[in-house]
């Protein structure tokens, strides 16, 4: 029977790990849906972005309260789990508090104190998050696609680690043993007085916040895969990943450069048979207009997002009232793969159409054509997300594959065709200007 | 307006006589043919033939980038201008590439290197700066003394790009006082025209976004909007009349205010 606590705790450690790991494992398959991508390239160049924008938080800074408050959550919450490296310890082997007979007494003081005091802060800056969100109500966390499930979601996460926070310090309060130690107690020394001297009910209330602190962390971790706060994992990879070229270029479609060059060659006979050895491919679909259409970075990119706004709240479409939202075309991505993994288990591994698809269905051509391919989202986006490109994919789609451009830009690109200028122009009168 | 004769030689009289130009001047087709832009064109030919640059344009054997054509989603035709301009411009053997317009600027020096051009290219305001780096341009006006100049970053130039100093180090040189919108450089918000939006009626909203650009210019009180974009130009002219503020404040490009120190 004495064995009993260490067994229910593997079984709940494996539970926990387990679920979390079926669904990475379902994460890294819908993101595969996506088109294979080359990002071979740039490896250095790659590494430090990574390092400077998801580890530095270089681009969080920006706005500098959010950015600073940010990085105290996210350090305080990286180092406080260090802590629960020793929780798992004392879990499996049932010790109590391993770190005190493997490491010098001030040593482990002083890590307990600074993790006191992080928790402290991480609390108090939370609660500022939550007062922003709620109270203060900046714009863009209530902008007509941050309701039911974006808005919970992002008042959870904070609650959760008020929650996880608290326990963390009770269960250093009420651990008689270490606050005789009296050695880094900072903070906890001057809660323990509120729980009484009885040392029975402070044993079970230590005991108590010890499950709920590991219990808790367990459910935060399964709760990322449904949530925005995927980005703390995701953004590693994410800004590794992002475009290393001038934001300002856009991809040369390949099957379209074929196409073009055939035409171009005046030696190239278009219905010759595929040379040997070559297989006559399926003709390319141009653009996207559903999820298995984007390519695997895009898709990434829509797992990634922190539905934080910034790009939103740069936008000049949605600035100006548009019902464009760079925030909506990644959460609608992230929505429609979702549906579509969920399609897939629910039929034995195969995608069963369902008559939906990304486009529509999720994202309007009025929201696709009021964009002015400005990248102040890509500009702002803290984790190096491209809502662009996705926009651009769609137009394709849009224009190659349905022809249903609104009509004066295809106006204006008949004018190209005809006369090699956007407007009706003779191109013989393009040195006009010179004698005027 | 040109009592001044410019000198204009294309690359097909250069070919004839056998001479190859320092840089190419790739007009575009809002420099070639709108009545604003052509302005900006010529001022940057006048500084151009002032400090003796060897340059050339295409002319007629121009033809659009296909940059809006990109942009709206017309991959195929954006291909097809490229391939098009890339013939012609391989078969001058050109090296290197000036525009005024961030556009063209964004897709030759960005967008044609995977077709096959591979050109040196550069946005006017970065010529001139280098112009008088080496000492060959000399700006010693004060044709613009004591103005207040705000500098609209164009989207292809600033956050595309990255380049925000060289037309601010230009305005620095007129003696003004250069003062920034609130959203400015890499927050710098878009005149609106970008993406093929300049042909085409914007989508329902509130408002139009060169109205909401042109209020954050007036904001700082300027008496002149600089900026270094056909497609800006003619936004922010359009927000300035609609704000009623022509008699007031100027839209110029940064081409214009330094020709106009050149007393030509
Ligand atoms: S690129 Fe398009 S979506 Fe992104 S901020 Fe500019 S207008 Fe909005
Ligand atoms: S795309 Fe980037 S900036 Fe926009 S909401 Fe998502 S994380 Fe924030």
């Amino acid at each position: 029977m004495e064995y009993l606590p260490n067994i229910g705790f593997v079984i709940i450690l494996i539970l926990g790990i387990g679920y979390f790991a079926k669904n990475v494992k379902k994460l890294i398959r819908n993101i595969k849906l996506g088109q294979d991508v080359d990002v071979s390239d740039n490896k250095s160049q790659r590494w430090k972005n990574m390092v400077m924008v998801a580890l530095g938080q270089s681009k969080m800074v920006r706005r500098p309260i959010a950015g600073i408050l940010h990085i105290v959550v996210y350090i305080g919450f990286i180092i406080i789990n260090i802590e629960v490296l020793e929780i798992i310890i004392d879990g499996i082997f049932g010790t109590h508090r391993i770190g005190l007979s493997v490491l010098p007494t001030s040593v482990y003081g002083f890590l307990i104190g600074a993790f006191e005091i992080l928790a402290v802060l991480v609390f108090v800056s939370v609660t500022l998050f939550w007062i922003r969100r709620n109270i203060i109500r900046l714009q863009r966390f209530w902008k007509s696609e941050m309701t039911s499930w974006p808005k919970n979601d992002g008042n959870n996460i904070l609650y959760f680690e008020m929650v996880l926070m608290t326990l963390f310090l009770v269960m250093n309060a009420t651990d008689i043993h270490f606050q005789s130690i009296n050695s880094g107690n900072l903070i906890s020394q001057f809660i323990s007085p509120w729980f009484g001297d009885s040392e029975s009910l402070l044993h079970s209330i230590e005991r108590g916040a010890w499950w709920l602190h590991i219990i808790g962390i367990l459910i935060f971790l399964n709760y990322l895969y449904f949530s925005k706060h995927l980005h703390i994992l995701l953004a590693f990879p994410n800004t590794y990943y992002a475009s290393v070229k001038p934001k300002g270029t856009l991809n040369n479609l390949e099957a379209v450069t074929k196409e073009v060059m055939l035409m171009m060659d005046p030696n190239a006979d278009p219905f010759a048979a595929p040379a040997e050895g070559e297989t006559e491919e399926e003709p390319a679909k141009f653009g996207a207009s559903d999820v298995h259409d984007l390519n695997r970075v895009q898709l990434l990119n829509a797992y990634t997002c922190t539905e934080c706004g910034r790009c939103t709240s740069a936008c000049p479409a949605n600035l100006t009232g548009k019902k464009l939202s760079p925030r909506k075309i990644m959460m609608d991505t992230r929505d429609r793969l979702e549906e579509v993994g969920k399609n897939i288990d629910a039929n034995n591994g195969e995608f069963k159409d369902d008559g939906k698809q990304l486009l529509n269905d999720y994202i309007t051509p009025e929201e696709i054509w009021a964009c002015t391919t400005c990248n102040a989202c890509v500009e702002e986006c803290p984790v190096s997300i491209n809502p662009l490109s996705i926009i651009v994919e769609m137009r394709r789609y849009l224009v190659m594959e349905q022809s249903a451009a609104p009509t004066e830009l295809n106006n204006m690109m008949t004018n190209i065709e005809n006369n090699g200028a956007p407007w009706p122009y003779s191109q013989m009168d393009r040195l006009n200007w010179k004698n005027e | 307006m040109s009592e001044t004769t410019l000198t204009v030689p294309t690359m097909a009289e250069l070919m004839v006589q056998g001479k190859q130009p320092e840089v190419l001047f790739w007009v575009g087709s809002a420099g070639s043919y709108d009545d604003r832009a052509k302005k900006i064109t010529k001022a940057f030919v006048k500084i151009l033939n002032k400090v003796g640059v060897s340059f050339a344009v295409l002319g007629t054997e121009e033809s659009c980038t296909g940059d809006a054509a990109k942009r709206a989603g017309n991959e195929f035709l954006f291909q097809m201008q490229a391939v098009t301009n890339i013939e012609i411009l391989n078969a001058y053997e050109i090296k290197k590439i000036v525009t005024a317009c961030p556009h063209s600027f964004n897709t030759l020096k960005n967008e044609y290197p995977s077709l096959g051009g591979v050109y040196e290219v550069y946005h006017h305001t970065e010529f001139l700066h280098q112009l008088i780096k080496d000492g060959r341009l000399k700006i010693a006006s004060n044709t613009y003394k004591g103005k207040r100049i705000t500098f609209h970053d164009p989207c292809y130039l600033g956050r595309a790009n990255e380049v925000y100093e060289a037309p601010r180090h230009l305005l620095k040189e007129l003696n003004v006082e250069l003062v920034e919108m609130k959203r400015n450089k890499r927050s710098a918000l878009c005149c609106g025209a970008g993406g093929a939006q300049m042909f085409k009626e914007p989508e329902k909203g509130d408002m139009d976004v060169n109205v909401l650009r042109t209020e954050d210019a007036l904001k700082t009180k300027a008496n002149i909007i600089a900026t270094g974009c056909p497609y800006c130009n003619t936004m922010m002219t359009d927000g300035v009349k609609f704000k009623e503020k022509e008699d007031e404040v100027a839209v110029m490009d940064v081409a214009e205010l330094i020709a106009n120190t050149q007393e030509l």
